[in-house]
């Protein structure tokens, strides 16, 4: 067996990762947040958030709302950005020196980058990309459902003798919790740094936190079909109490904000009802909406690929359906 | 890079394709044995990034896999598109290995290439989707690590500039060599294989098998052994078939259709 550097019986207490992006949460540190407190509660433990920045203490407030009892947090130049040198380093220093159960992170690309880099750093297990979590009877361990083969599969995985039982939560799976006007402890974490976690720069980042899109239950998205005129698709998005989302090229073309973008260089969304109008369904987009419970795709091509992902398909002019569809509703 | 030609290590997985993968009702484990296997797609990303990198500066191609002897003619088609030369870890003791364990082995069959510049990665597996053995081996080895990268190019001075895509945006990175980059599916189009390099790499080409033994490994970190997570139970789950209900008639008869089928569902939402 690869030898733990602590043991089960040492370990206390559940730890979330908090990510963050412009002056909030992101939607699954809060998702997280939520689920974990009831993990936290159930076994009578604190709840911990881990949160890594530069000039970030107004985000100590915001975990405490959503459900941390704890916010252990590092403040420093060097991790202004998340690169995996130096955030890695002070996780990891945090967790051997407070020895969590568990320590859960978002399955976003840099959640993951993190985490694999961490639980071989830790010597443990790392169950990923999870769609439930519980413990389990008896032994009282984690127990990670995640899907595999594609989505066919599903398999519960332990982690039994080592710690922390590390896994990542797929976004959009638990649901967001109420803030609640309550304080919490902090403890300020120190940083330090080796020469060797300094050793990638960060030329360029742009990062937008997204839109109302991630908890709209109705988007309507457009592509290039759209040729930049999405008045229609707002029309209904607005009659349907949803939001406007957009394809990569819709946005890369200046016909709205990056943060509607879904996709792989987007945000993965989770609608009940995804209108899709005019995109061709490239990959690299549906990716993004696969998780929506009914796709409509309206496209005049009929070749498109979006129909072969779609729940209801329309071969027609957007501009005709859209409008008519809008009059429809109104009409009640 | 000019003053040096660069080694790439290309880290590839056999997979059976997931649609052909069950469950055994009886013993309640995956059912590989009748599914057909592919490279994993993912790695045909990083397979191609390496090629162009190679085409671009000159050097080499490694193939590097951890895997059942049945992986050999993959590895071999790898070298039909253009890898130089191919290394198979392979060993009852590696087999149920997690990702602590297979990024280990995978980091120890590494380090018996150097000098390497690269280690390129896909982003997932599809088999089992956790991407985590990319940042695991760049942990083990003690390299900077470069995930889900659309772009890569060397710079001179031994440095590479890498663009990594990440939810909600981008980053453009630099990192000294050696470094590992994990590739994000979909950013190029894997080449064919050259008819010419065909009879070579079937025939001639050098697959190289180590073993528990030849790595000199500890039997403890490896395979099931060596894998702090163990699946407790697996249970087959639909996967999402959309309905492709195709809607015809005049926009206005689309529209009302289409409103006939979207209501009850906005009706259900909470």
């Amino acid at each position: 067996m690869t030898k733990p550097l602590y043991r089960p019986e040492e370990a206390q207490g559940v730890w979330v990762y908090l990510e963050h992006v412009g002056k909030e949460l992101t939607p699954v540190s809060r998702q997280l947040l939520g689920k974990a407190r009831e993990l936290a509660q159930k076994k009578g433990v604190h709840l911990t958030g881990v949160l890594l920045g530069h000039e970030i203490s107004h985000l100590v407030e915001e975990a405490w709302a959503y459900g941390a009892d704890v916010v252990l947090w590092a403040d420093h130049p060097a991790l202004r950005r998340y690169v995996t040198g130096p955030y890695a380093r002070v996780v990891a220093d945090a967790v051997l020196s407070y020895k969590p159960d568990v320590l859960l992170l978002g399955a976003t690309a840099n959640g993951r980058d993190l985490a694999g880099r961490l639980a071989v750093r830790l010597r443990t297990g790392l169950t990923a990309d999870c769609v439930d979590l519980a413990w389990e009877e008896g032994s009282g361990h984690l127990v990670g459902w995640n899907t595999g083969f594609g989505g066919g599969i599903m398999a519960a995985i332990l982690c039994p003798y080592h710690r922390p039982q590390m896994a990542t939560v797929r976004p959009g799976v638990f649901p967001t919790p109420q803030p609640q006007p309550r304080r919490g402890e902090e403890v300020r974490l120190p940083v330090h740094l080796q020469e060797a976690d300094l050793q990638v720069e960060v030329e360029e980042e742009a990062l937008v936190p997204p839109a109302g899109i991630m908890s709209a239950q109705v988007l309507v998205v457009g592509g290039r079909g759209t040729g930049g005129q999405f008045d229609p698709l707002w029309e209904l998005a607005r009659l349907l109490g949803g939001e406007v989302g957009a394809t990569r090229v819709a946005v890369d073309e200046g016909w709205i904000e990056r943060e509607r973008q879904i996709g792989q260089t987007g945000y993965v969304v989770r609608p009940k009802l995804a209108i899709v109008c005019g995109a061709s369904g490239a990959f690299q987009f549906t990716v993004g909406l696969q998780d929506a419970e009914t796709i409509v795709a309206i496209n005049i091509d009929k070749e498109a690929p979006i129909f072969e992902q779609a729940d209801y398909c329309v071969v027609d002019d957007l501009f005709q359906v859209v409008p008519a569809l809008v009059r429809i509703i109104k009409e009640g | 890079m000019g003053e040096m030609d660069l080694h790439i290590i290309v880290c590839l997985k056999v997979v059976p394709k997931p649609e052909e993968v069950s469950i055994n009702p009886q013993t309640m484990t995956i059912d590989r044995a009748r599914a057909r296997s592919e490279i994993n797609p993912s790695d045909m990303y990083a397979l191609e990034m390496a090629l162009s990198l190679k085409d671009e500066h000159g050097g080499e191609v490694s193939l590097l896999a951890m895997g059942p002897p049945f992986f050999e003619p993959y590895l071999r088609i790898a070298m039909a598109m253009g890898a130089d030369a191919a290394f198979l870890l392979s060993d009852r003791a590696f087999a149920g290995a997690d990702t602590l364990a297979t990024s280990y082995v995978l980091a120890r069959g590494i380090e018996r290439l150097r000098p390497f510049h690269l280690v390129l990665c896909g982003e997932e597996s599809s088999d089992g989707a956790t991407g985590q053995v990319p940042p695991g081996i760049a942990e083990w080895l003690d390299i900077p690590q470069l995930t889900y990268v659309e772009h890569l190019e060397v710079l001179p001075h031994g440095r590479v500039r890498a663009r990594r895509v990440i939810d909600g945006g981008y980053q453009v990175l630099t990192a000294p060599l050696p470094a590992l980059a994990s590739v994000k599916s979909g950013v190029n189009e894997p080449r064919f294989i050259d008819m010419d390099r065909w009879l070579w790499a079937m025939q001639e080409a050098p697959v190289t098998v180590w073993g528990l033994a030849d790595l000199g490994l500890d039997p403890e970190m490896v395979g099931a052994k060596g894998s702090p997570t163990v699946v407790s139970r697996v249970q087959q789950v639909g996967a999402r078939q959309r309905k492709r209900i195709l809607i015809t008639g005049t926009a206005e008869e689309e529209a009302r259709t289409l409103w006939r089928f979207m209501r009850p569902l906005l009706e259900q939402r909470s």
